[in-house]
């Protein structure tokens, strides 16, 4: 992969490479975008608007305008409890805002029920990763097929109108699990995967669904590095695909790696967003994760204060102490 | 020897008998709802309870054919099952728990009320409802038949051989259900509820569909049950045969087609054998009437047969059918 700029990508694997150069178009359309929130994105897949949801007196989400572009891979950063998860909930009907529109294509989100979204072809993983672990694995891959009609009650009783449908989607499956390499585990019980490979088979799961939209709540999180960069293929993969990507992470390597524009969020808002090289220069996203004034210089006269300060601190502790011994002398006497 | 064996052969009749079939087709409608879905429906009584009076009201009340009786209970049943699902599927799993405890017991007392004895005849119940069922028998009902060593009248055989049909198509839908991606996503709700809406399923309405049917079967077992004593009494439907019924579905394996029906069997004719089994040390003197005396047997054998669940439990967790590997990945 000569045009990667980054040395350390990982290459992606199996079916969705075809040897020639990854096209970041994404990252192309996004270039002379100034680096400032809200900013309008020349082909807008997601749009998010006054966006806000609160619990109780926190507010945990407040985005004013957002703008995801299509056919990229979007990293959402901030600190813990910044919001992050609550967005991917409100934006994929887990969870319903207290104000505020948002759409997919065009076509408002509102008010619809977490499988109406996913049908509409945004479709997320979770941060604890659910395996359906009482099913094979092939079986939790034949659940992500969209529009089965075996999947009716009444026509499940007869497998003459979902066999070829089915056996479609176990190919499709098997093309899919064996681009994870997880194909030689497909009759083995979900929950006998390893960490990482739960998360290879939630993602897997997910593109059986052909989503335009895939929403990955930390893919990286309690993976083992090997495994990490051959997760970071599959998302690049995506991105190849056509599809956009929106995921939440923590890792920096991983973010400034594969993100062609990042969203940086803190206590609820959208603080900074920008290419990634810009995020670690954006004075905002060094407060929120540092704090304001984690590294400000000290002036003479700031120092001369502060010495001053110990000085006094020094002198009330050895007033203190000389009080100290007065006391167990006392005791002492007794 | 022969009293032995005498035993044997009431357990077995026990283990073939309307009873068994009633605890079969209520762990069936278990075993979709709790076994496969998740659901914990811990009112299965109150579906039978409905089929059981569907006939017995239609017939000896209003006068209606045996038949419509049935369509009446199924029916009841279903109303029954949207009416706790509609306010419940939404919230977590312990809230159906909870509403269908309270609906069973609530049912059962509201039948035998005083202000409903018009309908149901209060706490005597009704009878004489089953007349049309048995005269469909294609043999002499009123002669008694000898099968196996045990005596059986003519009713109680076509009561059985009806209920055992009934039970041997139902096995046979929920095999057909369960191996269909329709059975696929009611599994993948019992594993993730979260995960499967994720993925574009309303299921919703794949818990509404699963309780809808568990309570059909529940309905089919009170009707056999009713049918079998040729009575319908609201006091015969105790909320305990709801914990018998997931007694019998874990001794034979949940989420296994099989599991409830064999499960049931074996819990009947363990229930049995006790009780004979007893009742023959007793009077036989080889158990002291002072430590336990024949009127104790009855509780006795349910003491057994926690027993023996608990060291199934503990021993094999999967019941008869199960594959423990798949059991134990829950404890992780």
């Amino acid at each position: 992969m000569p045009a990667d700029p980054t040395p350390h990508g990982a290459t992606a694997s199996g079916a969705g490479t075809t040897g020639a150069a990854p096209q970041r178009l994404a990252q192309a359309a996004l270039r002379d975008l100034p680096w400032e929130v809200g900013v309008a994105k020349p082909d807008a897949a997601v749009v998010v608007d006054g966006v806000t949801r609160t619990f109780g007196g926190l507010t945990a989400v407040s985005v004013d305008h957002l703008e995801i572009q299509r056919g990229g891979i979007t990293g959402l950063i901030g600190p813990n409890g910044a919001g992050k998860t609550t967005l991917f909930n409100l934006l994929t009907g887990f969870d319903q805002p207290d104000t505020g529109t948002w759409s997919f294509n065009g076509r408002s989100l509102g008010r619809l029920a977490p499988h109406q979204v996913a049908r509409l072809g945004v479709v997320r993983t979770f941060q604890l990763t659910k395996a359906l672990s009482r099913l094979t694995v092939l079986q939790n891959m034949l659940l992500g097929a969209q529009g089965q009609r075996g999947e009716s009650f009444f026509r499940a009783l007869v497998p003459g109108t979902w066999r070829a449908q089915e056996k479609a989607n176990t190919e499709k499956a098997m093309d899919l699990l064996r681009r994870f390499k997880l194909d030689a585990k497909k009759d083995d019980f979900a929950g006998t995967l390893s960490g990482g490979q739960r998360k290879l088979l939630e993602m897997a799961r997910a593109l059986m669904s052909d989503p335009q939209v895939v929403m990955l709540d930390e893919p990286m999180a309690g993976v083992n590095p090997a495994l990490t960069q051959s997760l970071l293929g599959h998302v690049k993969d995506l991105r190849e695909e056509g599809m956009t990507v929106i995921f939440v992470e923590h890792d920096m390597d991983v973010v400034r790696d594969i993100s062609d524009w990042v969203v940086v969020m803190a206590a609820g808002k959208v603080i900074a967003e920008g290419p990634p090289e810009s995020i670690s220069q954006n004075q905002a996203v060094v407060d929120a994760y540092l704090g304001a004034h984690h590294d400000a210089p000290l002036t003479v006269e700031d120092e001369d204060r502060v010495l001053a300060e110990v000085e006094a601190q020094i002198a009330r502790e050895e007033h203190g102490g000389t009080a100290g011994s007065s006391d167990s002398n006392e005791g002492t006497g007794r | 020897m022969a009293d032995l064996l005498n035993a044997l052969a009431v357990a077995g009749k026990s283990a073939l008998g309307f009873q068994a079939i009633f605890f079969a087709l209520l762990a069936i409608g278990i075993n979709v709802q709790f076994g496969y879905a998740g659901l914990l429906n811990f009112g299965q009584i109150a579906f039978a309870l409905l089929g059981g009076f569907g006939i017995a009201i239609s017939v000896s009340k209003w006068g209606l054919p045996f038949w419509v009786g049935v369509l009446v209970g199924l029916l009841a049943a279903v109303v029954l099952a949207l009416l706790l699902g509609l306010p419940t599927l939404r919230l977590r799993a312990d809230y159906l728990a909870i509403a269908t405890i309270a609906t069973a017991e609530g049912l059962r007392l509201l039948f035998r009320s005083v202000s409903a004895t018009p309908v149901t005849n209060g706490t005597r119940g009704l009878s004489a409802f089953n007349g049309d069922f048995i005269a469909l028998a294609p043999w002499n009902t009123s002669q008694r038949y000898s099968i196996l060593g045990t005596s059986w009248s003519g009713g109680e055989l076509w009561v059985a051989l009806v209920g055992w049909v009934l039970v041997v198509l139902g096995s046979l839908l929920v095999f057909a259900l369960m191996r269909s991606p329709w059975g696929r996503v009611l599994k993948s709700i019992r594993e993730d509820e979260d995960a499967v809406r994720a993925l574009g399923k309303n299921v919703y309405v794949y818990k509404m569909q699963a309780l809808v049917l568990g309570g059909v079967f529940g309905a089919l077992g009170g009707m056999v049950y009713a049918v079998g004593t040729g009575s319908a009494v609201p006091d015969q439907y105790q909320n305990a045969n709801t914990f018998l019924a997931y007694a019998a579905l874990i001794l034979g394996g949940a989420a296994r087609v099989l599991g409830p029906v064999v499960g049931s069997m074996i819990l009947l004719f363990i229930l049995q054998f006790a009780d004979t089994g007893l009742r023959l040390l007793i009077s036989n003197g080889i158990i002291p009437e002072d430590l336990l005396s024949s009127t104790d047997v009855a509780q006795i054998r349910f003491v057994l047969v926690g027993i023996g669940l608990m060291l199934l439990l503990i021993f094999r967790p999967q019941g008869i059918f199960g594959d423990r590997r798949e059991v134990m990945l829950d404890a992780r």
